[in-house]
């Protein structure tokens, strides 16, 4: 973990509530090695209100161009002013944070979820999967064709499934009712996006007797565990989501009855 | 750098720049921040007799220039602490100072006992000031009397450095600090968190699983350095002021205000090495304004 200036090498508006920035360590250093799931924390420029620092998710990690990709929803203040920052201009970051994704040995079927924004860490996990020569399935899901972020990414790295819930793309309705998961059977699933839908597919993957890992989103404050704030009851007791995961398996935690 | 020392009773600190309990874990989440062995003290972590789970989630929420939080003193208890804890940190040259809590008088006497077994712990601070617990904690620290009796209680079988952590929910803070003196406690300590509330418009529900919570961070500063005032002006015992410090500046306003020594709480959260940062800031001002020791500014504030 360390606290860094990053550059900002641009910033692209992906829909009405999304963008991508692309970082690179402002003093030329080269990225430390990181892995899918883990997280950075992003300090608030120019707030008089905002106070704490904005957890985001790695979204991928480009080694040639030595630069980190981050996918921001703007949902208030913090993260809208984020989202302001223009190409060339600094953003201080903690990085990188938490645990990551079980990457697995052996070939199989890998099924990774996604819903809105919460899709961004399952880029980074894809191409590591990639890079293993295992070939993943994508499930995205949003509310519509716009929410869907990044598909031609994706693509690029193995199949991809979607679902909205005005049925503008893909199948209509919410991830779980997709029918690739009535066909399919999966060896392992990972999945990142609102609360009750990782619920949803934790409870299909547990039913299935199939692994799942989730990552958590939980409100924190300071993201290296000395707040105890983002607190996830677990088999454990409560762990903190920022140090003990953001990535947990379903069999640690307390979801499914 | 003896130019920075100063004293909390016959504990000498190598500077006066601290870090609040409940913000800093056990120090060693900061270590790939900051060197640990260049503050002048780390308290740590709310410390129990028996275990803690703390409070349900939601426990933090976002204000204006700050933060409310009920973690409700998550910790593995005393022993656990001593067992497990205390081997990895007490080497670091530091002053590791134990924050104890309790819900009646008895745990905090038990758990002081204990903590005084270790050797390399040269001070407490009794929390009779958190907010977030349903019994004992803050009730403590809001009457006289009550401030009294537990401290009178610790005193008796700690032996060491006692500093009180005092609440600000009170209506005459001086007088909770007089009380404390009285019975014994080297140092006060102030302030803990103010109770607060945030709630959510949209869905009518409040942002915190217990409702209320403890609000930190820069929005409370003036009024932790007006009690830090009147109780510098009520009391002989050396005073660890906190409360919003985001800065070498705000340090010295805190001890110009009758601040000996500063606890940096919740920007710890924003800027891990804000620490350092206080510590050099503060020997950049005493060269400009020519200081030869840092405890030639405590208290004088010219009124």
């Amino acid at each position: 973990m360390k606290v860094l200036d990053f550059t900002v090498r641009s910033n692209e508006q992906l829909n009405y509530q999304n963008n991508l920035i692309k970082v690179t360590p402002a003093d030329n250093g080269t990225l430390p090695e990181m892995s899918p799931g883990q997280f950075v924390q992003i300090l608030v420029n120019n707030s008089g209100n905002v106070f704490l620092r904005r957890p985001i998710s790695i979204n991928l990690v480009d080694k040639e161009k030595n630069e980190m990709w981050l996918l921001v929803q703007r949902v208030g203040e913090g993260t809208r002013k984020i989202c302001e920052t223009p190409a060339g201009e600094t953003l201080n970051i903690i990085f990188p944070l938490g645990n990551s994704f079980s990457i697995p040995q052996e070939e199989g079927k890998f099924l990774l979820v996604g819903g809105g924004v919460g899709a961004a860490p399952m880029l980074f996990l894809g191409k590591k999967l990639r890079e293993k020569g295992f070939s993943p399935d994508f499930l995205l899901g949003g509310r519509s064709q716009r929410d869907i972020l990044q598909l031609s990414d994706f693509e690029a790295l193995g199949t991809v499934y979607c679902t909205t819930e005005d049925g503008s793309l893909g199948e209509k309705g919410f991830v779980t009712h997709h029918s690739v998961l009535q066909k399919s059977r999966y060896d392992f699933i990972y999945t990142c996006g609102p609360k009750p839908m990782m619920v949803a597919v934790a409870k299909y993957a547990h039913s299935n007797k199939t692994g799942c890992e989730v990552s958590l989103e939980n409100l924190m404050a300071c993201g290296f565990g000395a707040c105890l704030c983002c607190i996830e009851k677990t088999t454990r007791g409560n762990l903190c989501s920022c140090t003990d995961g953001p990535v947990f398996n379903i069999n640690e935690l307390t979801w499914i009855d | 750098m003896d130019r920075l020392k100063v004293n909390i009773g016959s504990l000498e600190l190598q500077n006066p720049v601290t870090t609040a309990s409940g913000t800093f874990g056990y120090g060693t989440e900061y270590a790939d921040f900051i060197d640990l062995n260049r503050l002048g003290g780390i308290f740590v972590k709310g410390t129990t007799l028996e275990p803690r789970q703390g409070n349900d989630y939601p426990r933090m929420a976002e204000t204006p220039s700050g933060m409310l939080n009920s973690v409700g003193l998550q910790n593995k208890g005393v022993n656990y602490f001593a067992e497990h804890i205390y081997p990895k940190i007490k080497d670091y040259n530091t002053r590791i100072i134990v924050n104890v809590s309790g819900s009646t008088v008895e745990d905090y006497v038990k758990c002081s006992e204990r903590i005084a077994d270790l050797d390399k712990v040269p001070a407490i601070e009794l929390n009779i000031s958190c907010p977030n617990i349903r019994e004992g904690g803050m009730a403590f620290g809001t009457s006289c009397q009550s401030a009294a009796n537990v401290t009178r209680a610790v005193r008796k079988v700690y032996r060491k450095t006692l500093i009180v952590k005092l609440s600000p929910n009170v209506t005459d803070i001086a007088g909770i600090a007089r009380a404390v003196e009285d019975e014994g406690a080297d140092s006060v300590s102030l302030v803990n968190t103010f109770l607060g509330m945030a709630v959510d418009a949209e869905t009518r529900k409040p942002k915190l699983s217990t409702v209320t919570g403890g609000l930190s961070g820069p929005c409370i500063k003036p009024i932790a350095l007006r009690m830090v005032w009147q109780v510098y002006n009520a009391v002989k015992i050396p005073i660890i002021g906190m409360g919003g410090i985001s800065n070498a500046a705000d340090a010295i306003e805190f001890m110009l205000a009758g601040s000996t020594a500063i606890q940096i709480g919740t920007y710890n959260f924003i800027d891990p090495a804000i620490s350092m940062k206080v510590v050099d800031g503060i020997t950049g001002y005493m060269d400009r304004h020519n200081i030869k020791s840092v405890s030639e500014i405590i208290g004088k504030l010219e009124v």
